[in-house]
Parts: C-alpha cells; structure tokens; sequence
C-alpha cells in the first residue's frame, strides 16, 4: 500500500460520492432521530455519536466539491475545509462509536442509509492514515499472515485433528469437485472450534458433499472493517481463487456476520466481476436442508432462549427466516427481544469495533442496551449466529455480571441430530 | 416604490418572476446534481427486487419506527403538525386557491376560513415549539448551524405574514399582502441553496435506501 496522505484520504472519499450519498445529504434536516436508534447515543447521551454527525468529513466534500453551490462558496472561502485535524478529531466517532450496524438507517424520515455512507466515509479515513491502530494491525495481519488474528492453517489442521479423532468424522479439505466449500471465522477457529465439529457432523447426515480449502479458509475480512477496499479485494479474491481452484458451486460462509457482508454483498463488486459460483449463508443452507427434511433433529430444548440478531447476517444481509425456522425445530421455549429482526440492537462489537482495543470501554458501556433487552426476557440461554457478537455477548455479559451462556446456533442444531448411521 | 401600492406591484411582478426563476432552475439544477452522479452496477446475486421495496420505503417512512417515536414524540408529531398545516394553509386558503386557478388552470374545494386560521396558528405555535426544542435538545442544538435556524425562519415566515395579512392587523393592507408574498419569495430563492431541499430529495433518499435494502432481502 502507497504512504496514507491527507491528499489521498481526500480523492477516496470523493470517489466514494454516488447519486444516493448525495441524495442523502440533500434530504438530512438534522431532526436528530437517527440518534435514537444508535446504542452509542442512547447509552451515553453524547450528541456527538449522533449517527449523521459522523459523516461531517464527507458531508463537506460532498457539499463543497459535488453542489454548485458549494463550490461557490468555497471559492468565496466560506467552506471548512476537511484537514487532518478534522480527520483526527472524527476518527474515534467513524470507528469506535460505529458497528455499522445499520439501524439508523431504518429510522430516518427522510431515508438516508447512513452505515451505508460511514463504510464509504471509512475510506478515507484509512486512505489519510487515520484509523485504530489495533484495526490496522488486524489488516495487515490478514494481508501478510492470512488472518486478522494470525491464524494460520496449521492451527485449522490441529482443531481438525481434534475434531477427528473425538468424533471419528473426516473434516474434508481441498477436495476438488466437492459442492460446497466452506468458510470459517479466526474467531472460530481459535474460540468455537465446535463449530466446525458441527459442520461436519450435520453434513455427514444430510449427505452434504463438502470441503476446506487450505489457501482459502479464512472468511472474515478486515479490509471492509477497516475501509479499505484494496485490503478487502486482495481477501476477497483469496476465497475467490479458492473456490475456483476446487471447482465448488457454491461457498457457505460462516456465521460470522461481517463476513457474509464481505463475501455475499461486497466482494464481488470489490474484484470487479461476478462469481462463477453461489454464495449461502450457513443458517441459509441448513434451513434448506431443514425445508428438504435432510436436516433431521431429535429433542427439544426447553429453556426459556432468545435468539441475538447478528446485524450484518440479518438487518443488512437479509437471513431473517431461516434462524427463527430452525431454531424451533430444537427449542420449544423460544421467545423474540422486544426489538428484533432488522431492528434489532447491535451487540457493541460489530464493524471492527472488537478489534479496537481502545474502543474497549465505550463498546462495554454501550452493552446496557443489550443488558436491558435481556432483562426483560429473563431467559436462560442466548443463541446468536456469529462468532464475533458471541465473543462480544459473552465479554459484556461477564462486565454485567450476568450468567447467561451464549451459544452458537449451528452447534446447538448439531447437539439435537439424529445420528442415524450409528 | 414609493407607495404601498407599488412595493405590491413589484413584489407581484419582477420580484415574483426572479424567485420563480430561481426556485425553478435550481431546484432542477440541485436534483440534475444528483442523479448525474449515479451510482455503480451491482455486481453481488440479488436476494430481491429493488425498485419495488424501495418505492414501499418512499410510503412506508411517512410513519415513525416505533423505538425512535418513542423516545423522541416531539420530533416526530411536532414535524407532523407543522408540515401538514403549512400544506393545507398553502392549498386549502380560498385565495390561494384562486390565485393557483389562474396561474395553473386547475381548482379544487377549499376550506373555510375560519378553520385556515385555526391551522395556521397550531402551525406557528409548533413551529415556535420546535424552535424552542431545537435550542434545548441536546442532539438538536448540537447539530444545528445557521443553515438550520434560517431555513426555521423562511418556513414561519410566509406564515405570520398570511396571518397579519388576512386579519388586516398590518395597515396598509398592500404593504403587509406584498410583506407576504414576499415572504414566499424568499423561501422561493432559499430553497435551492438550502435543506429546504429536502422536499424534492427525500423520495429520492428514500427509495434508494428501499432499494438497496431490497436488494438484500430486507425491506426497510
């Protein structure tokens, strides 16, 4: 990557400026109702974490570079311009008091998809070098090492070792011709290696033909954290590359909920071109196996459970149905949070906020909004469906002093298979 | 202008023609702004259509999402209130109605008068309100700039100005009739340069965002 200078942080973030970003900024009337719908405002009361402030930098160079108007009076010397000051100073508010979570997008009047204008604004922000050093470090660690975490794939072939021999089941890799080729999580790998387990067991019953691939493991992508396309379309092709080699028709990624976003809905306009193969969600393809009666499952679990709505797998990636499908297929005392679906509330963590330690303290305080939404279920258990807003559930939970487990989705299926061949 | 009389006259004719010019030319100028910039082909498999679930944002966002009305019922009614009554003190006043008949050959019924002015002073009394809240509200008053309070001032004006003219309170009556008219001229040459803009953008903003989300599966 060239040197981050004011100058290319400025040209990213004009070429991040497109017909919609400027139709939002035209329509914002600063009612503040976008400030309502985000955790960092509504736990803390600082005006400054007011969604649509986030955005000044680029709402500048919008305003300045891309409206007649603007430009008058910038030549007239009446704008503020955006200088490394202003960058430094919004930095925090663009990635510690954003998960790009999207919920404010679904509230405002006049429509403007503000996550969508802060992933484009963050950009910039990386361009000009002003971003967290623990989310740089995650993006070169990605680059260099293969994952944000500096997991590796010999520590893919320890857990499948593992796996293996506690099981007795094969954990197929880089099997050319399989169907699917499937995806982990750093977090997986190193924290929920039962996920894999899970995998591997519920595939094997339904028949599912399958694979790792041992230059493509890895799912997440820091680059679309971070903002910076170049580093998400060199991860991006990775898979890509991977999945071609092995000839799959189709890669599940996992239930980590950036990922989906990076791999689903970004990459391919990241490389410039359309897979030549089909992109499902884990939770989408297990609800086909279920529709189709190839996932089959024994048992109900009767705890009191509620399921946390990763926000980038179902507010901005569309699985709505399929976790609420399968998990009453195993659970017979399922209740919803207050606020569910797509508005449901951010764990805290999403958008690289875990990977930013300095964001640490804001991001547990902030976790009152899940605490608070848990209060009102008393339940006994917590599924979610993502690695990363488990490792954050848990983390807050503990800050609280809630005892409350936090489980996996596609393991807790995996617990109520029918093991019809043994 | 050295008359009541001719300030009318002026405010009527040349002044009229100028902020009708400017209103006109750049409001279109400000939309041409916009979709000229475009926007990307999306290369990822869609989940769903985009241009039906975004024309469902553009109706569905006329009404507030539960969790953000309630912590914020000013706002929204408030916003409601004054919006509404602006609308129907601009197309429901027997006289605008007239004057829009010969202007544009088109009539419809209009309300009485009594109830025009029960609406135009709910109207200025919420808009003062959210004046008030505008400067206490801590998000509110945060977010503003001068932008904001102006564009406060060019949407109360036109309507204290109808008032004091319909009830004669201002003598002589053509002056405070061409204060008025004035009024929505000033609001007239605001609009391209300003927020006010928003009226022409927001279904727009909001069909985009309908129809990216749709894209995705979600409608929002």
């Amino acid at each position: 990557m060239s040197k981050a200078t004011l100058e290319r942080g400025l040209n990213a973030l004009r070429e991040e400026i497109n017909a919609p970003v400027a139709a939002f900024f035209s329509s914002c009337v600063n009612c503040g109702l976008c400030a309502e719908a985000c955790l960092f405002y509504t736990e803390t009361g600082d005006p400054r974490y007011t969604p649509i402030n986030k955005l000044e930098p680029l709402r500048r160079i919008w305003e300045q570079e891309f409206t007649l108007w603007g430009r008058i009076k910038k030549a007239l010397g009446l704008a503020q311009p955006v200088t490394d000051e202003l960058l430094q100073e919004w930095e925090p508010l663009v990635y510690d008091a954003c998960s790009l979570c999207g919920r404010c997008s679904m509230v405002c009047p006049v429509g403007n998809d503000i996550a969508y204008m802060i992933r484009k604004e963050r950009e910039g922000f990386v361009a000009s070098g002003n971003a967290p050093e623990g989310m740089k470090g995650a993006s070169t660690r990605a680059i260099k090492v293969g994952s944000p975490m500096g997991v590796k794939f010999h520590a893919v072939q320890a857990q499948i070792r593992h796996i293996e021999a506690d099981t007795g089941l094969e954990v197929p890799v880089d099997v050319e011709g399989a169907d699917y080729l499937a995806l982990l999580s750093s977090m997986e790998i190193m924290n929920f290696p039962e996920y894999i387990e899970a995998l591997a067991r519920i595939f094997k019953q339904a028949g599912v033909s399958w694979t790792l691939c041992s230059e493509a493991f890895e799912a997440t992508n820091a680059g679309i954290q971070i903002g910076s396309s170049d580093i998400a379309a060199e991860l991006v092709e990775r898979v890509v590359k991977g999945a071609e080699k092995l000839q799959v028709k189709y890669v599940i990624s996992p239930e980590c909920g950036h990922a989906y976003t990076a791999i689903r809905w970004e990459g391919p306009n990241l490389i410039g071109r359309r897979y030549p193969f089909k992109v499902v969600h884990i939770l989408e393809l297990l609800d086909e196996l279920r529709a189709a009666g190839r996932l089959k499952t024994q048992g109900m679990d009767e705890a009191r459970l509620t399921f946390h709505d990763p926000c980038q797998i179902v507010r901005k990636g569309g699985v709505l149905e399929p976790p609420r499908n399968l998990l009453k297929q195993v659970a017979s005392n399922f209740v919803e949070m207050s606020d569910h679906r797509e508005m449901n509330w951010c764990c805290g963590g999403g958008g690289g906020v875990s990977a930013n330690e300095r964001a640490d303290e804001l991001r547990l305080k902030v976790f009152a909004k899940k605490k608070s939404q848990l209060d009102e279920l008393n339940v006994d258990k917590l599924v979610t469906a993502c690695a990363n807003c488990r490792l954050m559930l848990e983390d807050g939970l503990e800050e609280y002093r809630v005892e409350l487990p936090v489980v996996g989705l596609t393991e807790m299926l995996a617990e109520h298979l029918v093991e019809d061949n043994e | 202008m050295s008359s009541p009389i001719d300030f009318l006259l002026w405010v009527k004719g040349p002044a009229f023609d100028i902020a009708l010019a400017v209103f006109v030319i750049g409001v279109v100028v400000r939309l041409l702004e916009i979709v000229l910039l475009w926007r990307k082909q999306d290369l990822a498999e869609p989940k769903g259509e985009e241009f039906g679930p975004g024309l469902r944002t553009v109706v569905t966002r006329m009404l507030p999402e539960a969790g953000s009305f309630k912590r914020s019922p000013f706002t929204v009614i408030g916003g409601y209130i004054w919006h509404i009554g602006f609308l129907i003190c601009l197309l429901f006043f027997v006289p605008h109605i007239e004057l829009l008949h010969s202007v544009l050959g088109i009539k419809w019924p209009g309300l009485s008068n009594h109830i025009v002015n029960a609406v135009a002073v709910v109207t200025m009394v919420t808009l003062v309100a959210m004046l008030i809240d505008r400067i206490t509200h801590s998000v509110k008053r945060f977010l503003s700039g001068s932008e904001d309070y102006l564009v406060w001032l060019a949407a109360f004006l036109p309507i204290v100005t109808g008032y004091l003219a319909y009830h004669r309170v201002l003598v002589p009556y053509p002056l405070v009739l061409g204060i008025h008219i004035l009024s929505i001229e000033f609001l007239m040459v605001l609009f391209p340069f300003t927020k006010l803009m928003h009226t022409f953008t927001f279904p727009l903003a909001r069909w985009y965002n309908g129809a990216m989300a749709g894209r995705r599966g979600v409608q929002s």
